[in-house]
């Protein structure tokens, strides 16, 4: 049979082909991440730009789905033990991820791997959500967000009411009370509305007033931590924005964005409380109008309002894998802090740049002279010290307590009970689950 | 004496045969179903490296929860009401359908396509219906009709519209069954009754339905199966469990507390409690209502 005779040395050069291939190829890392659409190609462009720039490592990029989604992968995979890398999860999700057992610190993983990073040179509000008690960095922060206010500039005008409002000095919730009821009498049919109400109306307000989210330095210096959203200061804020729905100076569209948003696109309302990372959408999306935007309104009696606190996700690494692997993994950590991945992340995304060298670049190069908007964010972000009020939110079952302010919030804004009633239902149903999460840890 | 001559005298034989099937069932059925179990008696967290064995806590907590009961009432609300809508749009259809003398196929036909929808994809249509804020017939109806329809807001609005887009959805199904129930009904039966001077109505409740009621029957256990679980997409599009947690279904509240939030005992002990309920009210419908039906035509 003449195929007999080639058969070895086919066999042979396959097999050198491959054993070759296994020596050259290089470190392959990979990254899940939730990142679709326009924000999953500046994700590949990154990615593309590491690869290029070297050929020891290979960062494998894929998209898994949404945020929930990608956790959920992350976990499946740490159980049958094929974790990637890198994943990328949600805030909400921080102190699930640190108590897991299953990550390797990044500060540790660069600290290892030679890279001594000065992490003051990083947006501290935007590190801060992602440290440990100690100030100790878990996981990188990856896109990052932080509420504004979007308003309608020409029925601003209308209504008689002085725009553009500042982009720096946030209008106090007694001006907000007379803008929206100029807005209303001029004929606009609401006043304001807000998306991701826990987030803007609950979260963010106890930070820009240094209140406490919850007890144990909102959760960072404890399991055993409570709610306390229930105080005087933030029931009072729900139970004016209920009175405002009386006369429509405030209406309720939902629990995520997309209702708010088309009320505001309708001209429905003249202000709108959402994500800074909304801004493109709204440059899509708005034809026949102008609007702006400015930093979150707050109370009279906060003379010096502190940051607000983000939103969005960071990368962690999941332990598991070999040295030679973690070298890529921190080398590609340090390309996404250079400035220029930062820039240009920021300016395709709208989401915040992590280190101050690259804000600072933005602003030599008069990026924010063109495109003022964004950075009222970085503004209202950056304008005082974290203080432990302000710095984040470190709950377990953060998801579900997000869930619970949701329904309970719902239950005001339908007549179903009170305020006070309300906040004092969501703290209580938020023990519960968080003395259930502390029992998971203590054994 | 004749000797059968397809005899396999191995025993080993018949369960070779079967053992496909087995394992497909053990690995996608019985095995998840005794890993829920086993979770539903712990407390643990999501990456399986804390566990703690907690007995019946998961179930305790469930019980003593107020919400978790007033999920089962809403369930047991929305399924009793999809499943009644949808049975009785699919009937009326079918009876008038039935009658049709022109362009019978080309209507049924039409009758059937929303069955081929997925649920999630009814949920955003009757969104795009029904959404206060973007839903053309909702900005209609409050301009026009000056009706306050707020489902954002609003529980009992909220209500009425995930029971219109699951009913919808099913409507079809029901439609097919009946249409096929109601062609093996002997026509001679139903000339006889109008020879007799029964009207067109008489003709139905006397005739047509106790003779469509083994359909009936089948109809109404598959219509409350799905309600209780493929509805989830409904929820999950347009209104999430919401407002206040006015539509937070059992099947809803298992994703949401397992899925979303991580918290798999409890979402496994959930998911057991689910399961023994679509038990008991699928037997209770075998022991009680199926004594009505009349199998034989």
């Amino acid at each position: 049979m003449k195929g007999r005779k080639w058969f070895p040395v086919i066999a042979a050069s396959i097999v050198a082909t491959f054993w070759a291939a296994q020596a050259m190829a290089a470190v392959e890392v990979q990254w899940w991440h939730a990142m679709r659409g326009s924000r999953g190609e500046v994700v590949d462009t990154i990615v593309k730009a590491f690869n290029d720039s070297q050929s020891d490592y290979k960062v494998n990029a894929v998209y898994k789905g949404e945020y929930d989604e990608v956790v959920n992968a992350g976990v499946a995979a740490v159980r049958a033990g094929k974790q990637p890398h890198i994943l990328q999860s949600f805030e909400v999700g921080t102190q699930t991820m640190m108590l897991s057992g299953a990550v390797y610190p990044v500060y540790q993983l660069m600290k290892d791997k030679g890279y001594d990073i000065d992490w003051k040179a990083y947006l501290q509000p935007v590190l801060s959500y992602y440290m440990d008690k100690d100030g100790n960095l878990m996981s990188m922060p990856f896109n990052s967000s932080t509420p504004v206010m979007y308003y309608n500039v020409d029925l601003f005008k209308k209504a008689g009411i002085d725009a553009p409002l500042s982009k720096t000095d946030p209008v106090t919730w007694d001006q907000m009370g007379e803008m929206t009821k100029k807005l209303v009498d001029s004929g606009v049919p609401g006043g304001m509305v807000t998306a991701w109400q826990s987030w803007t109306q609950v979260e963010n307000y106890c930070a820009m007033h240094d209140l406490p989210f919850a007890s144990k330095a909102n959760g960072y210096e404890g399991l055993d931590t409570e709610l306390l959203i229930n105080n005087p200061k933030q029931v009072n804020h729900i139970a004016r924005l209920k009175s405002w729905m009386d006369d429509n100076r405030f209406f309720y569209g939902g629990q995520k964005y997309q209702g708010p948003k088309s009320e505001f696109i309708a001209q429905n309302a003249g202000i709108y409380i959402d994500s800074i990372s909304g801004i493109a959408k709204l440059k899509d999306a708005v034809k026949d109008f102008k609007w702006d935007v400015a930093p979150l309104p707050v109370e009279a009696w906060m003379e010096k309002p502190q940051n607000s606190i983000i939103g969005g996700a960071s990368l962690w690494v999941f332990k598991g894998h070999s040295d030679k692997e973690y070298e890529g993994v921190a080398a590609f950590m340090n390309h996404l802090a250079r400035p220029d991945m930062q820039i240009l992340w920021h300016k395709e995304t709208g989401y915040f740049p992590i280190t101050i060298g690259a804000y600072e670049q933005l602003k030599e190069e008069g990026y924010y002279k063109e495109d003022p908007y964004q950075e009222v964010g970085i503004q209202q972000l950056t304008r005082r010290e974290p203080t432990k009020n302000s710095r984040g939110l470190r709950l377990g079952y953060f998801v579900q307590i997000r869930n619970i302010i949701n329904e309970e919030l719902e239950l005001v804004w339908n007549g179903s009970k009170t305020p006070q009633e309300a906040l004092d239902a969501a703290v209580a149903r938020s023990n519960k689950k968080l003395r259930e999460f502390e029992s998971i840890y203590k054994q | 004496m004749l000797r059968k001559r397809s005899y396999f005298d191995s025993k080993r034989l018949p369960y070779l045969l079967i053992l496909p099937q087995i394992l497909v069932t053990v690995t996608f059925f019985y095995w998840p179903a005794v890993q829920g179990l086993a979770q539903s008696f712990m407390l643990s967290d999501p990456f399986g490296l804390h566990s703690r064995f907690v007995l019946f806590d998961n179930y305790i907590r469930l019980f003593k929860d107020p919400l978790y009961l007033r999920s089962i009432v809403i369930t047991l609300t929305f399924s009793a009401s999809t499943a009644a809508l949808a049975i009785t749009t699919g009937l009326f259809l079918a009876t008038l359908a039935n009658r049709i003398l022109r362009f019978k196929n080309i209507i049924r036909t039409f009758l059937i396509w929303p069955y081929a929808v997925a649920p999630a994809i009814s949920g955003i249509l009757w969104l795009f219906l029904l959404h206060p804020s973007f839903g053309v017939v909702a900005i209609a109806v409050k301009k026009y009709l000056g009706v306050d329809w707020n489902p954002v807001l609003r529980g009992s609005d909220a209500m009425v519209m995930v029971i219109l887009a699951s009913a919808w959805k099913q409507v079809s199904y029901n439609f097919v069954f009946f249409m096929a129930g109601m062609q093996a009904i002997p026509k001679s039966l139903i000339e006889a009754a109008a020879m007799d001077g029964a009207g067109p109505f008489r003709r139905f409740w006397t005739i047509t339905l106790p003779l469509l009621s083994p359909t009936l029957f089948f109809v109404t256990v598959m219509n409350i199966i799905f309600s209780f679980f493929e509805t989830f997409g409904i929820i999950h599009t347009v209104t999430q469990g919401g407002p206040g947690g006015a539509t937070n279904i059992l099947v809803y509240k298992v994703y949401q507390d397992g899925f979303i939030g991580l918290n798999l005992g409890s979402s496994s002990a959930q998911s057991i409690l689910l399961m023994a309920l679509i038990i008991t009210i699928t037997l209770l419908q075998f022991k009680y209502v199926e004594k009505k039906v009349q199998y034989t035509g």
